[in-house]
């Protein structure tokens, strides 16, 4: 558990990576103060999921790790995609960790009281498609009972619900936290009230973040659903009217707005689902601005943030990042990446 | 006196649901169409009003600090969020009722463990899910069933007054801190009741003397009606 560690959230820094290129290092708690009257702030409201399952695979007796990874149907909540690991646990890296027996379908599963149904394995030995057993109500309370939250080798004590789920959180819906959002706060939403900085929400399923499998990783980020309620909608019109400012709190928000946007720069009210990945040379039409932890080259979540900025910004934020020691992991520190006007411009071209 | 609304769709969590006024809440609620999710701590019990009432039935403990995230998660999980959360579970204290120079450290801690930690956290874990209702136009109401007890010296009562005074100012203060949210919080007195926590306070009570719990029920929630944003539910987005 690190609910405790709340000076560790506190004394959260905050780069910001303004769109002509200058650079600003703060105290996270200063983030209230950030963004013009008008401005919109667009959080992931997603809670997260208990979506570790540790267990028995039937047929073979042998142990088994099933990280719930991504929904099959909004409207069963019964079906998952699944990332199966062999026996060890977190504090072996997802990298090291051995592979799963071998699944067929209808093998079954067994997590406490709980079972599962292998519908069918996918294309990698570690993916599959699965079932579990029961009405909805009782899958959710087995996930509840016997679900743990998706754990990092590089946090020592175990991971609750807790722990992961933001202060904003609110339908479990997410398979990891939208860890963007652990930077907002009650008393930040206040103060952006207070100086007429919008807030508003989306409902976005985000998936793992890595399998410690770089061929499963190219793969990555599987197709994400999303929920825009109206209100959000229509407040993101209404800032892009007056020419305010977006900024989205995290890569879902990007991609759950960019998946619904409209040519205007507006979005769609309703589910959908986000596919495909955001990277260099992805015309980003919605968020002006992105709040984001800290990534470095090479993961998914950085090639995202290469829509917003040129590749030399990025190689000059990250260097500076590094030296200034910030904290690279989920509970760790923030960035504010501004988007660069060659890719405003880049938006209004051809497409 | 039996309220007659339709609550389709409203989406409420009781705690303590499967006695005394908590039952009565969650019988009536379900009857008049919302969707209700309750917690209480015997698996049994919970199964036997799941199935009488169709509500979401949810075994957790309120008082124990691990139990609550889970709680929330299914509570948000089965309802698809949360418009009203009824923090009515309640720990007497000590049984039978005793001097506070009598009562033991642990029996106040378990007091304060139910009635005033357990519905602070559940509240919390819950206060994404209540904003989130609030910023669809639904509207997002906690109430806090408080006690005559919280107002009141009753000599005996130290454990429970006590903590339902605390909650009841915590209340009232997180009511005026969560405004801005569109998320109220209020504290309801639902009486003296005929209930098994009154029973094991005062066994010797004439049940004749004491409120029904259906009735207070049914007070708690024409009380909620007037505390809800007048339409907010009918205005609110079907998504």
């Amino acid at each position: 558990m690190i609910a405790d560690d709340h000076s560790d959230r506190r004394s959260a820094r905050l780069f910001v990576v303004e769109a002509d290129g200058r650079m600003r290092d703060l105290p996270r708690a200063g983030l209230g103060t950030l963004f013009d009257p008008g401005d919109l702030v667009v959080a992931n409201d997603a809670a997260t999921l208990p979506a570790s399952l540790h267990g028995t695979h039937l047929s073979s007796g042998k142990a088994i790790e099933i990280r719930l990874a991504g929904w099959l149907s909004r409207s069963d909540p019964t079906r998952f995609v699944a990332i199966a690991f062999g026996s060890g646990d977190h504090r072996t890296r997802t990298e090291d960790r051995r592979p799963p027996p071998a699944l067929s379908a209808g093998d079954r599963l067994r997590f406490g009281t709980l079972e599962a149904v292998i519908e069918r394995p996918l294309s990698h030995p570690r993916l599959l498609e699965l079932r579990f057993r029961g009405s909805r109500a009782a899958v959710i309370a087995g996930l509840a009972c016997y679900g743990r939250p998706i754990q990092y080798a590089h946090v020592p004590e175990p991971l609750v619900l807790w722990d992961v789920w933001t202060k904003i959180a609110a339908e479990p819906f997410a398979f990891e936290a939208p860890s963007a959002g652990f930077a907002l706060d009650w008393c930040t939403l206040q103060a952006w009230r207070r100086r007429a900085v919008g807030f508003t929400t989306l409902t976005h399923a985000a998936g793992v973040s890595s399998t410690g499998d770089p061929a499963l990783d190219l793969s990555l980020p599987f197709d994400e659903p999303y929920r825009i309620p109206k209100h959000a909608a229509a407040q993101v019109a209404r800032a892009k009217l007056r020419g305010s400012r977006i900024i989205a709190i995290g890569t879902s928000v990007v991609r759950a707005l960019e998946a619904a946007a409209n040519a205007d720069g507006s979005v769609r009210a309703g589910n959908g689902i986000a596919t495909g990945r955001i990277a260099r040379g992805t015309q980003v039409r919605v968020a002006d601005a992105i709040l984001t932890g800290i990534h470095q080259p090479g993961e998914s979540h950085f090639e995202l943030l290469r829509a917003f900025a040129e590749d030399a910004l990025l190689a000059t934020a990250s260097a500076t990042l590094t030296a200034y020691h910030y904290r690279t992991h989920e509970f760790g520190d923030s960035m504010l990446l501004n988007r660069q006007p060659l890719r405003l411009s880049a938006r209004i071209g051809p497409g | 006196m039996q309220t007659k609304i339709d609550f389709q769709g409203l989406r409420v969590a009781v705690t303590g649901g499967t006695s005394g006024l908590g039952l009565a809440l969650v019988r009536q609620l379900t009857a008049n169409g919302a969707c209700v999710a309750f917690v209480a701590r015997t698996a049994a019990n919970v199964e036997r009003i799941a199935d009488e009432t169709s509500a979401y039935g949810i075994v957790g403990d309120v008082g124990k600090k691990a139990d609550i995230y889970p709680v929330a998660m299914q509570i948000a999980a089965v309802l698809g969020g949360v418009d009203v959360l009824i923090n009515n579970a309640s720990s007497l204290g000590p049984v039978p009722l005793a001097l506070l120079a009598d009562t033991e450290c642990e029996e106040l801690e378990a007091a304060l463990a139910v009635n005033l930690l357990g519905a602070f956290r559940l509240t919390k874990a819950l206060f994404g899910a209540l904003a989130a209702s609030a910023r669809e136009g639904r509207g997002a109401l906690v109430i806090n069933i408080s006690s005559d007890a919280a107002v009141n010296a009753y000599p005996g009562w130290g454990a429970y007054g006590a903590s339902k005074a605390a909650f009841a100012h915590l209340t009232a203060i997180w009511d005026e801190e969560a405004k801005a949210d569109g998320i109220r919080l209020v504290a309801l007195d639902p009486g003296d009741m005929d209930t098994p926590l009154h029973a094991l306070a005062l066994p010797d009570a004439d049940p004749s003397t004491l409120k029904s719990p259906e009735l207070a029920a049914s007070e708690i929630i024409e009380k909620m009606l007037d505390a809800f944003p007048a339409g907010a539910r009918l205005e609110g987005e079907q998504a």
